[in-house]
């Protein structure tokens, strides 16, 4: 088993293959049955064994560094107009990339205005775990 | 039985070791095997509270009785729930059943071929192991949720079994590889559990794959105290301090080895143990016998056709025969294979060509297949670099 994470962006990544508007433009019914399918994807990815983790993650926020011995931190941003937005994640642990693949292609068919899938692009990225006992 | 029970705390691994046996006997008894593996269960809690205050005279005895008891409750909860009548009520007469030991034939059913890999590692884990869903969880870093699922599915899986069907022991010894290489250091140690598990296994059946996975596992636990640093590094072989190695279990393995090699059915395993008892055998890096260990590679390469064989053997043949040698073998390999680029980086570096060996030293960290050997290539990058720079 190996683990990916399922990353979801605001902004960023390829260019949009489905133009839609902004959810807070859609129906009540079409926010709701969004959020129900994203429900339901980490409950079934729960029933199937799979499922590690899920978080959103609001857009504000800022960058923050060290500034030297007994200094606050610096912090810069937020920042409006980033490139990339991270939205949030899912974090799966499955048996191999193709089918980490696999449910990205299921999670980015979430319905969007008029139930349509909104064809999200999602990137996936393997986490690095630790390594075997025996390599030689 | 004090053995089980010393002092105030219950001996867990000697207390998980019956559980096989006793599901066994449940399921004999005419308990379906999910049930069965639920009840050993709660009777293993209560036997945890228990036992050190009253440790029993005959404790696989007392875990029948406790997990039987338990069954009928659940059992009973069960058929209320569904306004039926109790399928089984009292406690049947203990038959010839009783001394039959199931223990191999669990071990079969937890290996089913099908269940998916993880699956039959997870069920291993519990039905023969012992261990309980959140321990497994945290040996996996997932939620315990998450395993309770694997779990149920893995039942549900090979609910339909018979287990009294005869079962391959090849499926058993690949998914106790799995556990022992999975390498996840949580509460548990899983490496520890696979030695536990396989041991159990090998008075079980006289199987030489199952001898030679149980002596290549004690070959390379002998070695994990030289294997990582304090900070969690790794620590290559050739660098190894090798005053480390627990001498006991190399002596162990090797002799377990050896008897499995006798019997003259070579398999993956037993090549696989030879090539570590001869890395064992090495008092200093310098006095490995890699032309012995080529051979091996060859061996291993005619029995599995295993890509990572063959690059093990690219690396060996670099060793025997220059680093020349190895670089050609390496060149009929795919470039995609892990560890194939730290292996280049590694003989160009002993070839003399520094640049190139730190280039593909700091490509090798990208496509790492693991945390620590990531930063383990980009040590060596660092490193040549520097040189480079002195």
């Amino acid at each position: 088993m190996a683990k990916y994470l399922l990353l979801k962006h605001y902004r960023g990544g390829p260019a949009p293959a489905v133009d839609f508007a902004p959810m807070d433009q859609w129906t009540p019914d079409e926010v709701d049955a969004h959020v129900r399918f994203m429900r339901d994807f980490a409950a079934r990815l729960e029933e199937a064994g799979e499922f590690v983790d899920t978080q959103a993650l609001a857009p504000d926020g800022a960058f923050v560094r060290y500034d030297g011995e007994g200094r606050p931190p610096v912090t810069d941003g937020p920042f409006v107009e980033t490139k990339d937005l991270i939205a949030g994640w899912y974090i799966v642990d499955v048996e191999s990339w193709d089918r980490a693949v696999q449910l990205a292609g299921e999670l980015s068919a979430a319905p969007g205005p008029g139930g349509k899938p909104v064809c999200e692009w999602l990137e996936v990225r393997p986490l690095w775990g630790d390594s075997p006992a025996v390599t030689e | 039985m004090g053995r089980l029970a010393r002092g105030h705390r219950v001996n867990e691994p000697l207390l998980r070791e019956l559980v096989p046996a006793v599901i066994g006997v449940l399921v004999r008894r005419g308990a379906d095997f999910a049930a069965a593996e639920d009840a050993v269960q709660d009777a293993l809690v209560e036997a945890v509270r228990v036992w050190p205050d009253a440790p029993p005279q005959d404790p696989k005895g007392w875990l029948v009785t406790v997990a039987w008891r338990k069954f009928l409750d659940a059992s009973r909860a069960d058929t209320s729930r569904r306004h039926r009548e109790a399928r089984v009520e009292s406690e049947p007469m203990p038959g010839p059943g009783e001394a039959v030991d199931d223990t191999l034939q669990l071990y079969f059913l937890c290996a089913h071929p099908s269940l998916t890999p993880a699956s039959a590692v997870a069920l291993t884990l519990r039905a023969a192991g012992g261990l309980t869903t959140r321990q497994i969880a945290q040996a996996y870093l997932v939620p315990e949720t998450t395993m309770a699922q694997r779990i149920s599915r893995a039942k549900r899986t090979v609910s339909g079994v018979r287990f009294n069907q005869p079962g391959d022991v090849a499926t058993v010894v690949r998914v106790l590889y799995l556990v022992f290489n999975e390498g996840y250091s949580g509460d548990v140690d899983l490496a520890a559990e696979a030695i536990r598990l396989t041991r159990q296994l090998a008075a079980m059946t006289s199987h030489e794959e199952v001898a030679g996975l149980l002596a290549l596992m004690l070959l390379h636990h002998a070695r994990r105290p030289a294997r990582t640093r304090p900070d969690g590094s790794l620590v290559p072989l050739t660098e190894q301090d090798r005053s480390l190695w627990d001498t006991r279990l190399i002596a162990e393995g090797v002799d377990v080895l050896q008897t499995a090699l006798a019997r003259d059915r070579l398999g993956e395993f037993q090549a696989q143990a030879a090539i570590a008892a001869l890395h064992a055998d090495a008092r200093t890096a310098e006095e490995t016998d890699w032309v012995q260990i080529v051979e091996w590679y060859d061996e291993l390469v005619r029995l599995t056709a295993s890509p990572v064989a063959r690059l093990n053997r690219a690396v060996a043949v670099g060793e025997a025969d220059g680093p020349r040698a190895g670089l050609a073998a390496l060149a009929e390999l795919d470039p995609a294979l892990p560890r194939h680029t730290a292996a280049a980086a590694y003989l160009h570096e002993r070839d003399g060509d520094p640049v190139t060996a730190a280039r593909l030293y700091a490509e090798a960290a990208r496509s790492a297949p693991s945390l620590p050997e990531r930063d383990h290539f980009t040590r060596h990058a660092a490193r040549l670099n520097a040189q480079l720079r002195g």
